[in-house]
């Protein structure tokens, strides 16, 4: 079983999973006690366009994801705190996004497998290149979530607490979507666009439900996100069928019975 | 790293312990000592005027009940002093300095919803942000640390349930912790928006007096908004009256009449008093 690591395409699917199950349990939970879940979908819809937009112009598919999420999250960002939590707003703005997806797709006359691994991702197909780029762009916003990790918190919880107490709010909130921007554009090249919640909330959302406290719920949630990548990956080489639907199922799996039978929070 | 937390903590300690000594120094000597003081303050958000020309005194180790009718700007006067807002004119002065964000001096529990069960969160979570929630990076495992919030857990009666998730504990509870945060930086004045509203009777009479007791205990200065004076009348110096952009600041029984009212609301208002309770008739809401 062991033998498939032998593979460098298994291989680089291992180490960029690796990254992105980290970044992606991190910023998830950010993103439930934000409840800016919404935003995260709507991100990934948004990616979908500038995916589509890149393979359309002929680039690498990742930078039309980072450029195009960035720019929503700024949008999103300037918004105002009224008009961003209005998800009738952000509704609308991913409409938007997923026609103009839709269009570059239509101009775009090669094969439907790039629509595909758009929309479900492709991790075992990952490029060296992508390995590094995914690489790069998790670590540093591990890095500055680390950084800004007590405001960050702090501001979730009590934004009004917080400002008074000195922590720029404002100006955390956008840097905080620019992260899952980045976020959810690397976690798309494992899970695509459709099963971004997979990794992003999944992890997070059981994790809450099991441990108390931010720094074992968060401890947690990147070993489920791990846990379901790797052994997905192991499992697609060995029967063929799709990482992305077995990731999903396990994100499933684990979090229905945690929901139905934990009692630690609820 | 750690010896460099621990020797902040220890400099913090000494801080907070020299300015309870000062305080107390102040008390002996200069009994009524101003430690809230608006010149002539108007504010001005969009169209619509909210203060105008408000004038008060809020001297050391008062406790002030700010009333008032709903939308009267009771919540947007304590956010004057945390420098949330600046005013459109005139002069205040908190401590002796113009309001500033950040200000560890100032402990505040803005009105407060419902803490969210699904948050994950520990009752020391939440308190922790008042010791250092507004620093950068992530909390290092710290026994000291973990003693300051305990303490503060200690003093609003919540020991016992420092790793309850917050999501469990009843509005009481909740409204008790929220004040534990508010603690922590060892503020000299403590401003509580609504902090009885979502609790019945006995609820909200036992945080009256956990609040009187802090208060003494630390002498420290309070302004508690709230909707219904009597709860508090035993236990509060005077009575902040804001409505219809005006104020009116004295003991209660001199604020709280009908003609006084009536001034203040520039229309009939009628004031009953009954079994040592007072109840305001014909005030807009």
């Amino acid at each position: 079983m062991l033998d498939i690591l032998q593979y460098s395409f298994i291989q680089n699917a291992f180490i960029a999973s690796f990254f992105v199950s980290v970044v992606a349990a991190i910023v998830g939970y950010f993103m439930l006690v934000r409840g800016l879940t919404f935003a995260g979908h709507a991100f990934s819809h948004v990616g979908f366009a500038g995916a589509a937009g890149a393979v359309w112009l002929g680039i690498n598919p990742i930078y039309g994801l980072l450029a195009f999420t960035i720019a929503a999250a700024i949008g999103i960002g300037s918004l105002g705190k009224e008009l961003r939590e209005r998800d009738i707003t952000i509704g609308i703005m991913f409409t938007l996004a997923l026609a103009f997806g839709a269009l570059f797709l239509f101009l775009y006359t090669g094969y439907a497998e790039e629509a595909y691994s758009i929309l479900f991702g492709t991790i075992l197909g990952i490029s060296a290149v992508n390995v590094v780029i995914t690489a790069f762009f998790s670590l540093l916003t591990i890095l500055v979530v680390i950084l800004l990790f007590r405001p960050l918190l702090f501001s979730s919880f009590d934004p009004e607490v917080a400002e008074a107490r000195g922590v720029p709010t404002q100006k955390l909130a956008i840097v905080f979507l620019i992260l899952a921007a980045i976020t959810v554009s690397v976690s798309v090249q494992v899970v695509g666009v459709l099963l971004i919640f997979t990794l992003l909330v999944g992890p997070a959302a059981t994790a809450m439900r099991l441990v108390k406290g931010p720094y074992k719920t968060i401890g947690l949630a990147i070993t489920l996100g791990l846990l379901y990548s790797w052994v997905s990956i192991f499992l697609a080489a060995e029967t063929n069928l799709p990482v992305s639907f077995f990731i999903a199922t396990l994100s499933f799996g684990v979090y229905l019975p945690v929901r139905l039978l934990a009692k630690t929070n609820i | 790293m750690l010896s460099k937390a621990q020797n902040k903590l220890r400099l913090y300690r000494e801080f907070i312990n020299s300015s309870v000594h000062d305080s107390l120094r102040y008390n002996i000597h200069m009994p009524e000592q101003s430690i809230i003081n608006l010149q002539n303050v108007s504010l001005t958000l969009g169209q619509r005027t909210i203060l105008h020309d408000i004038s008060l005194i809020i001297n050391e180790g008062e406790f002030i009940a700010i009333l008032g009718p709903n939308g009267a700007g009771k919540s947007t006067l304590l956010k004057l002093l945390l420098g949330l807002y600046k005013p459109t004119s005139g002069k205040i002065t908190v401590l002796g300095k113009t309001p500033k964000r950040g200000n560890n001096e100032i402990g505040y529990a803005p009105q407060h919803r419902t803490l969210e069960a699904d948050l994950a969160l520990r009752a020391r979570d939440v308190v922790g942000f008042g010791l250092d929630g507004n620093q950068w990076g992530i909390a290092l495992p710290d026994k000291k640390r973990e003693t300051h919030i305990e303490q503060a857990l200690d003093e609003v009666d919540m020991k016992h349930l420092s790793d309850m998730p917050v999501g469990k504990l009843s509005g009481g509870e909740q409204q008790r912790l929220l004040i534990a945060q508010a603690l922590l930086t060892h503020p000299k004045i403590l401003l509580l928006d609504e902090p009885l509203s979502n609790l019945d009777i006995t609820n909200a009479q036992s945080v009256v007096a956990l609040i009187t007791k802090i208060a003494k205990n630390r002498k420290m200065t309070v302004l508690l908004v709230t909707h219904d004076v009597n709860l508090l009348l035993p236990a509060i110096d005077r009575v902040l009256y804001v409505a219809n952009t005006h104020s009116a600041i004295g003991k209660s029984e001199e604020v709280i009449t009908s003609e006084g009212l009536s001034k203040l609301y520039n229309s009939p208002v009628e004031v009953i008093k009954t079994k040592g309770r007072v109840f305001v008739i014909g005030e807009e809401h």
